[in-house]
């Protein structure tokens, strides 16, 4: 049981940086997700994760394969494009759905042409599933940058995210910080999507915000306890991830989005609130 | 004019429109309306769909700028009105429980940052016990009913404690007793001199319980006591004129 359950990460330095990793981004990312998935903005992650790219592509250009420039290109082409978006559909007739959606098409578009100008190849699956087995002290500093900042001003935000998601005309009639609070939780997004992109490709930072806060939905109805699972379910996808990844020797993101795939098909079948079983069985309704 | 004069006399002014044309894409929806309001009044603002009651009311909430003219507000801040507009956007599926959506009420007090002190959290009880919604602390928004939900609305503007109350068809799709529990409640907001301007389409009720009466159909048609302004004459006019969104509509030479 140890040799299978401990020892990897007891004896393999790379598979604790992994794991260290790992954990910054499950409990940052999961509880941004949450509020994603209550804004009905789940998908906006994943156009937000195309956004990125070519800002990276072009930090990877001007600097080479360095976390630092890459992680700066992200995060100035994934920000330009949520403030554009957020502020466009603030302040014309456009949703935020096809604001977002013009702004990210631009971006990618603006991206490949300034890569294949350049006449260079970005290796493109080391963005789709980063190398979470090779995260060395920059990178590991970076997810625990941006996991403390995301924590914080998730804590100072709370309030004003929570009334804008679910009331966001009383929020106006009282505070002038709607709009802020929805333009700092954009940014969140991004950082969060920055960050997991490098140690783990964006396939694996949308996961991470998406599959969570889903899968806790069929479990708890509280918001503290759908931030609470999230947190919880994302760790231990990770943990278990990884150690498939390490006895399989299958590559490391796709086994923990698949150990969370497979959580989230549980819960939809087996899940209290919600799930297919507990749809069919019809119990005794109270009396009153 | 004789609209512009109303209400002068009566004392402390809460609301002064001057010459107020608000819109949409330049079309006015309410159009060159100047006219006082009272500190205290009960006002009830009626006519026809598309009269521009709606936008009235946000334009008072500061959401929609004038294209012309001025509103100005005596004496308190554009975040201390409390304001329900009209069929709520509140996201029901939202995991918020009863009381935390009322505490909200204290927002104005405590800021988007403040701890809720033990004399909000009094405060947020009273107005549960007000409106009938003991036992429903813990539940979630989700899980009430369309009265119910309105009740929870009214408490939360009944902590917020506002001088100017907005309400935008407060009565639409609520049951009678509901209807008649809330029309109370706003009696005694009246009693307690708060200034209270309410959307509302059902005339026997206005003549009822408001003493005062704004009849809108764009411009304004007539505005003071209840029993004047509600006239078969006045309430035939007002349909006249409400004519439909011209496309082509030239500039007004009103000016």
């Amino acid at each position: 049981m140890f040799e299978l359950l401990i020892a990897p990460f007891y004896e393999f330095a790379f598979m604790q940086r992994a794991l260290i990793g790992c954990i910054a981004v499950s409990v940052s990312a999961a509880p941004v997700g949450v509020f994603l998935m209550l804004r009905r903005m789940s998908l906006t992650g994943d156009a937000m994760a195309h956004a990125i790219l070519p800002g990276a592509a072009v930090g990877y250009l001007v600097a080479g394969l360095s976390i630092e420039a890459m992680t700066l290109g992200g995060i100035v082409a994934g920000c330009l494009v949520a403030m554009l978006s957020g502020l466009v559909s603030r302040f014309t007739q456009t949703a935020e759905d096809s604001s977002m959606a013009a702004f990210y098409l631009i971006s990618l578009a603006a991206g490949v042409m300034i890569i294949s100008a350049s006449g260079s190849q970005v290796d493109l699956l080391h963005v789709l599933f980063g190398s979470a087995l090779a995260l060395n002290d920059a990178a590991l500093y970076l997810l625990a940058g941006i996991c403390t900042i995301t924590l914080i001003t998730l804590a100072f935000l709370f309030r004003p995210l929570v009334v804008e998601c679910m009331d966001s005309q009383f929020l106006q009639s009282v505070s002038r910080l709607s709009t802020i609070a929805h333009l700092c939780f954009l940014v969140l997004v991004v950082l969060n999507l920055v960050g997991g992109f490098n140690a783990l490709g964006t396939l694996m930072s949308v996961g991470m915000m998406i599959l969570p806060p889903a899968l806790s939905r069929y479990w708890v109805k509280g918001l503290d306890a759908l931030i609470a699972v999230s947190c919880i379910v994302a760790v231990l996808a990770c943990y278990f991830g990884l150690l498939v990844s390490f006895h399989a020797g299958w590559p490391t993101s796709p086994a923990i989005i698949l150990v969370l795939g497979a959580a989230y098909s549980f819960s939809l079948v087996f899940g209290m609130n919600g799930g297919i079983v507990s749809r069919l069985s019809k119990p005794k309704h109270l009396s009153a | 004019m004789v609209l512009r004069r109303m209400g002068c006399h009566l004392g402390l002014i809460m609301l002064d429109f001057d010459n107020v044309t608000l819109g949409y894409e330049l079309h006015p929806a309410v159009h060159h309306l100047s006219l006082n309001v009272p500190k205290g009044s009960l006002l009830a603002l009626v006519g026809p769909n598309g009269a521009g009651k709606s936008t009235l009311l946000k334009g008072i909430m500061g959401q929609l700028s004038p294209l012309d003219g001025s509103i100005s507000l005596n004496g308190i801040e554009r975040a201390a009105i409390a304001y329900l507009p009209q069929q709520n956007q509140v996201d029901r599926s939202f995991p918020i429980t009863v009381q935390e959506m009322v505490a909200l009420g204290v927002w104005g007090q405590i800021g988007a940052f403040g701890r809720l002190r033990s004399q909000h959290k009094r405060q947020v009880q009273s107005a549960l016990k007000q409106l009938g919604l003991q036992g429903f602390e813990q539940r979630l928004i989700g899980s009430l009913s369309g009265g119910q939900m309105q009740r929870v609305l009214f408490a939360r503007l009944l902590v917020q404690q506002a001088e100017l109350i907005l309400l935008d068809e407060p009565f639409t799709g609520i049951d009678s007793r509901t209807t008649h529990d809330l029309i109370h409640l706003i009696q005694a907001w009246h009693r307690a001199g708060k200034t209270i301007i309410a959307v509302l389409h059902d005339y026997d009720q206005v003549r009822q319980y408001f003493p005062t009466c704004l009849l809108l159909s764009r411009q304004p048609i007539c505005y003071g006591p209840t029993a004047d302004v509600l006239t078969a004459e006045n309430l035939l006019r007002a349909r006249q004129l409400n004519e439909a969104f011209d496309e082509h509509a030239a500039f007004c030479a009103h000016d």
